[in-house]
């Protein structure tokens, strides 16, 4: 492998890495803060990317905007989502064990996806990326990278590191690290955990969403999105550590390059390398890779 | 209680599992559609049932003298699915004629209950060599192509053109693997090589790693299948990497039948060899294009045309038993000596129930596919390991 | 005798008699449920038994079916006196693998560590040449047991199934008694505490996964037996997702719980894809499953097996906390 395909190959392992984290870092919370196990996480990456296809014409035309009002109108409208799920539907589901949640979120998955059949249909769809951004970057002799992937590797970090002030500089933040390491703490110092559950959801949902509408116009729109980022999701939470956002960004560019490496030096071991690394990090550390905070 | 439960339950199985009376010769003629209707090859099962039930409107509703009753499965191009499925159909609805269907995984599944259970079935797509190779039988018969056919014509084509060395790239099951190997045997014989082949699952998009391995291949031309959803997503990264413009690329016609519409320019230019063609201007094309649009105010392609000449074949089979299906017999054996006119031309089937047919050469002109050659004339598929032969 | 032992014996008759009256498509839909009740009860000595939750059952039960496959001789049909112990034997010794490994891991860690051991079997057959990929491989003669029993035969089958199923629920009933079954209980009720008494838990805990996988593998090779065709769904983490979907729907820590809950999602999938009740609307039948997922787990927290003893207690008006704790005893 030349020195130029090594590089490119570690900017498509970086992008897809970062986006795994969007995804996880909303699953790890949810999970590490409030102990809910939620299958349907890959459903709200689905509606993200359903989202970024169906707004596009409908924002065009009340607001005129483009492609980065649909991201705005997205997050906005997934947070609202989140906000009303959490309320009528994962509030009841702290109480109960984890077993019961699985079961409970997996049926959420297939409401969800016959939710999306009988509203946008089943066709697979492609979504365009904005004018500005559908340029590509001259890399080495024959190859272009687009950059648009660059783009989405920059927005990925740049939530990373707001998350990552939000977590170390805020009070909600304080909140929110002390929520995962203990909750009863917390609970018996009179904050209000049931106002912070909701954010927390909803900010969990907001991150799947945002990733899902950012990632459509490179993975396409299609049924069944949500499963297969579902359990790559998993892996990264459980690799990184319940509850652990640091745990969740390197598990994620561990998974990224493991992943686009593996597909293109070892094509037939490719699937089973991400779950031989699981298996390995967990015997190694059965707890995962970083407490909880 | 509990017992009441079992009852219950009993019913329940009974009301599902009732075994439903139909008739020979003159009732309706039950025809069950496995096709797709959701997934990446949805709209490719939708242009089948409508070519399929234009013929039949344009028979009257009626194919020799039997109305035709429909049932319909969604097959969602699952191969774990397609037994289940095909015996909802057959055990079921007790079906006499099973039209189906896209993918060539769930096209075998399918052929080995046709195949065990004796019910007719005809391929109106599925190019899984395997349905008139090992698989075929007496009552299994396609009117699409077998994955080798236009492969084997692109082969032919790259040789031609001078290209030395090819990477190809697909999805990683049966007919992208047919569709390899055919290139492999038109191309090779001539001297070039192919030096790589990449693959991903089914009905994986994310090509940005195998891209750039292309891109690090340098290889003379890179030949390729994909459909449906996942043909656009490649056509749209291929150019996105600037592979376009340095590396030809080349592959059967499934890569641009049906997907122009979805694309803005990321085809323009591309040579691709298919049993069919846009712009072939025969008067027995154009009554059936003029008749497609009217009805559907769609574009017919190549999954239209063979959905069309499905129902032609069981038109002709029909006739020649005089409605009786139960004639088994006598009516493969009409339908294995079919001779017809379909919008693609003269249709005749092999020994293995594969079309003969020409291969057209095609290149993307704006939104259409049109026809700049004949790759290869009267072309049949070997049909390897068919035991008819 | 209590009415759960009649409930069990009436469902096997019930079950006996159902060919009298059923078509072909009937048969081989109630072979496909005994199957899955077969698996569910796998998964059942495990969750119930032992509090193990392993969430890649579908692993041992697709091992088994393709090892089925895989060893059939092309030309003539292979025996089952050598097949299916050759099945259960290599479904039994994965399992013992993924449990020497995994037991390790506690927890979700447990559940997410046989995920990706069941996720590296999948991967084995869906990416490389031994499993024939994603379009899989075909069964070309189904075996036969002695001169007479030839599993080709739909009916044939479906008794072997049944039998099966009997075999392996008195099995478990005999095995969930016996001094094994209890230390697997006292495992289940506080591990802490039988480690404390000095109690080693860890070969009693293998020994259970050994034993669900074997089961497993005999629901595999019965499936690949029934389609002829095994291909990498069935090794699928929906597939394990759907068997525990039916453990606890039918109610944890009853074996009677995984026959009822198999019956019951089986039947739940066929009534919501009939078109003959929702018409066009049945496309969408994973719509009616979720909801009825979701309101069964709301609504029945022993599962379907404690139905009878809430509606007894609402007839009654006894508490339901009440209810949860006769529940458990059942």
């Amino acid at each position: 492998m030349s020195l130029t395909t090594f590089l490119i190959q570690c900017l498509n392992s970086l992008q897809y890495g970062l986006l795994l984290f969007l995804v996880a870092s909303g699953l790890t919370l949810i999970f590490g803060i409030m102990g809910v196990i939620n299958l349907a996480h890959g459903s709200f990456y689905m509606i993200g990317a359903y989202m970024a296809f169906a707004l596009s014409p409908i924002v065009a035309a009340t607001l005129g905007g483009g492609f980065f009002s649909v991201l705005v109108a997205g997050v906005l409208l997934a947070i609202l989502l989140g906000y009303v799920l959490e309320w009528i539907f994962y509030s009841y589901l702290y109480e109960r064990e984890h077993l019961q949640q699985v079961l409970m979120t997996y049926g959420l998955i297939l409401v969800f996806e016959e939710l999306r059949s009988l509203l946008v249909g089943d066709d697979v769809h492609g979504v365009q990326a904005p004018e500005i951004l559908s340029g590509t970057l001259p890399l080495g002799d024959l190859m272009t990278y687009p950059v648009y992937r660059i783009f989405i590797s920059a927005v990925c970090m740049v939530l990373a590191l707001g998350m990552y002030l939000v977590f170390t500089r805020t009070r909600l933040g304080m909140m929110i690290r002390a929520g995962s390491a203990n909750r009863e703490m917390v609970q018996s110092l009179g904050i209000d955990i049931q106002f912070l559950y909701r954010v927390v959801f909803a900010a969990g949902v907001a991150l799947a969403a945002f990733a899902g509408m950012v990632a459509a116009p490179v993975s396409s729109v299609y049924p069944g999105m949500g499963g297969s980022v579902l359990i790559i999701c998993f892996v990264v939470v459980v690799i990184g550590g319940i509850g652990s956002i640091r745990g969740a960004l390197l598990a994620a560019l561990l998974i990224g390059f493991v992943d686009t490496f593996g597909k293109v030096v070892l094509p037939q071991a490719a699937g089973v390398l991400v779950y031989v690394l699981m298996a390995v990090i967990l015997l190694w550390k059965p707890d995962g890779l970083f407490k909880a905070g | 209680m509990n017992t009441k439960i079992i009852r219950l339950a009993v019913a329940c199985s009974l009301a599902l599992a009732a075994p439903m009376v139909h008739a020979q010769t003159t009732g309706k003629l039950k025809v069950g559609l496995m096709l797709p209707a959701t997934g990446t090859f949805a709209s490719l099962g939708l242009a089948i049932e409508n070519g399929f039930r234009l013929y039949v409107t344009e028979q009257g509703g009626k194919l020799a003298g039997r109305e035709i009753e429909y049932f319909s499965v969604d097959d969602e191009s699952d191969p774990s699915k397609a037994t289940d499925n095909i015996n909802k159909l057959v055990k079921r609805d007790n079906v006499d004629v099973v039209i189906g269907t896209v993918h060539s995984g769930v096209a075998m599944a399918m052929a080995k209950v046709a195949k065990d259970t004796g019910t007719l079935m005809i391929v109106p797509n599925a190019g899984s060599d395997a349905v008139t190779g090992p698989m075929c039988a007496q009552n299994i018969f396609r009117s699409s192509f077998s994955n080798w056919q236009p492969a084997y014509a692109m082969g032919e084509v790259v040789a031609q053109k001078g290209h030395k060395t090819v990477v190809t790239i697909t999805w990683k099951y049966a007919t992208g693997d047919e569709t390899v190997r055919g290139f492999k045997e038109g191309f090779e014989k001539s001297g070039g090589k192919v030096v790589k082949e990449l693959s991903l699952p089914f009905p994986n998009v994310e090509f940005q790693a195998l891209l750039t391995e292309i891109a690090a291949t340098k290889p003379d031309a890179v030949y390729t299948f994909f459909a449906g959803g996942g043909a656009v997503k490649f056509l749209k990264d291929y150019s996105a990497a600037g592979l376009k413009k340095s590396i030809p690329l080349y592959g059967p016609g499934f890569l641009t039948d049906g997907t122009l519409d979805a694309l803005n320019g990321e085809a323009e230019g591309l040579l691709t060899t298919l049993h069919y063609a846009d712009s072939l201007n025969t008067p027995r094309d154009n009554a059936f294009r003029l008749a497609y649009a009217k009805t559907y105010k769609l574009q017919p392609d190549v999954y239209a045309v063979q959905g069309y000449d499905a129902a032609q074949m069981l038109k002709i089979g029909l006739t020649a038993v005089k409605g009786d299906i139960s004639k088994k017999a006598e009516f493969e054996e009409a339908l294995s000596k079919v001779k017809f006119d379909s919008p693609r031309g003269p249709f005749t089937l092999g020994k293995s129930h594969n079309p003969v047919q020409d291969i057209y050469l095609r290149q993307v002109i704006g939104k259409e596919n049109k026809i700049i050659g004949i790759a290869s004339k009267a072309l049949a598929d070997p049909g390897r390991g068919c035991r008819l032969l | 005798m209590k009415p759960r032992v009649i409930f069990v014996i009436a469902s096997f008759v019930a079950l006996a008699l159902y060919p009298l009256v059923a078509a072909g498509f009937g048969i081989d839909l109630i072979t496909k449920v005994m199957i899955f009740a077969i698996v569910a009860l796998s998964l059942e000595l495990l969750v119930g038994g032992t509090g193990l939750v392993c969430f890649g059952q579908a692993a041992f039960f697709g091992i088994g079916s393709y090892v089925a496959v895989l060893l059939s001789p092309q030309d003539g049909p292979a025996s089952v006196a050598w097949l299916l112990p050759a099945a259960m034997l290599a479904a039994a010794g994965y399992a013992m693998a993924v449990g020497a490994l995994s037991l390790r891991t506690r927890g979700v860690y447990f559940i997410m560590v046989t995920l990706a051991f069941a996720q590296m079997a999948y991967y084995v057959v869906h990416d490389t040449p031994l499993g024939g990929g994603t379009d899989g491989i075909y069964l070309m003669m189904k075996p036969v047991l002695g001169e007479r029993i030839d599993l080709d035969r739909p009916i044939i089958l479906y008794f072997f199934t049944l039998f099966a199923l009997i075999l392996v629920f008195g099995f478990l009933s005999l095995l969930q008694r016996s001094r094994f079954g209890r230390a697997l209980a006292g495992i289940r009720v506080n591990e802490q505490r039988m480690r404390a008494t000095g109690f080693e838990t860890y070969p009693y805990k293998l020994a259970a996964f050994t034993i669900s996988g074997a089961i497993a593998g005999l629901g595999g090779f019965l499936f690949a037996v029934k389609d002829g065709f095994v291909n990498p769904e069935l090794m699928s983490w929906h597939f394990s997702g759907s068997v525990l979907i039916m453990v606890i729907l039918g109610g944890i820590g009853h074996l009677r719980g995984a026959l009822i809950g198999a019956f019951a999602f089986a039947l739940l999938q066929e009534l919501f894809q009939s078109e003959a009740i929702f018409g066009a609307f049945a496309k969408h039948w994973h719509l009616g499953l979720g909801l009825a997922i979701i309101a069964s787990v709301a609504a029945l927290p022993n599962g379907l097996v404690g139905l009878p003893g809430q509606i007894r207690d609402r007839l009654m008006g006894r508490s339901s906390r009440r209810a949860q704790i006769e529940g458990m005893r059942g």
